[in-house]
């Protein structure tokens, strides 16, 4: 379907949501930030997934949202579990 | 019924690019993780409210997403707090406030 102006203006608020979560990962003082900027920019990318699945009319990119949204779940955790240290 | 869908996707970009404003202006890790996790949580849902509005044959797969979203995302900024609190990392204080609060 073609986009109308409100659904152009959502494509670019999501577009620049992207840019500031890469800026705070590029820039992020400890790793901490960047994994927090990471798990925010996942349901960032997923709620863009489902926009791009409804302006292509495919079904099919619900499955890519879903698929993306499990393996970066586990991702995360695997990265938090890793910064996590050891306890003494 | 397009204006509706258009509404719930103009409202939930506007909270991911909150979401994402707030990672950059939030003093801390811990105030970025609630700024991130809640405002693009409540983001993602009204963008799959939008779309269901737009395309509602496709409610099946998107309640899944739904629901998917809203068990991950708490888990996973959660689990993220409790792997920053062991590391050590203190939480913030406002220093230019003074000493009268302690």
């Amino acid at each position: 379907m073609t986009l109308n102006v409100l659904e152009q203006i959502a494509a670019l608020l999501l577009g620049l949501a992207l840019l500031l979560g890469f800026v705070r990962l590029l820039i992020g003082p400890t790793a901490q930030d960047r994994v927090v900027s990471a798990d925010t920019l996942s349901v960032i990318v997923t709620s863009g997934l489902v926009g791009m699945a409804a302006w292509l009319g495919n079904i099919i990119y619900l499955d890519v949202a879903l698929v993306y949204g499990a393996l970066a779940f586990v991702g995360i955790v695997a990265i938090a579990r890793a910064i996590e240290g050891g306890h003494q | 019924m397009r204006l509706v869908a258009d509404l719930f996707l103009l409202a939930g970009a506007l909270f991911a690019f909150l979401a994402a404003l707030g990672l950059i202006r939030m003093p801390d890790v811990y105030n970025r993780i609630q700024a991130g996790t809640k405002a693009a949580t409540l983001g993602v849902i009204a963008v799959l409210i939008g779309v269901g509005f737009l395309y509602p044959h496709w409610w099946a797969k998107l309640l899944c997403i739904a629901g998917f979203v809203l068990f991950t995302s708490p888990v996973g900024s959660s689990t993220i707090a409790r792997a920053i609190y062991l590391a050590g990392v203190r939480p913030w204080k406002n220093e230019a406030r003074g000493e009268e609060s302690s």
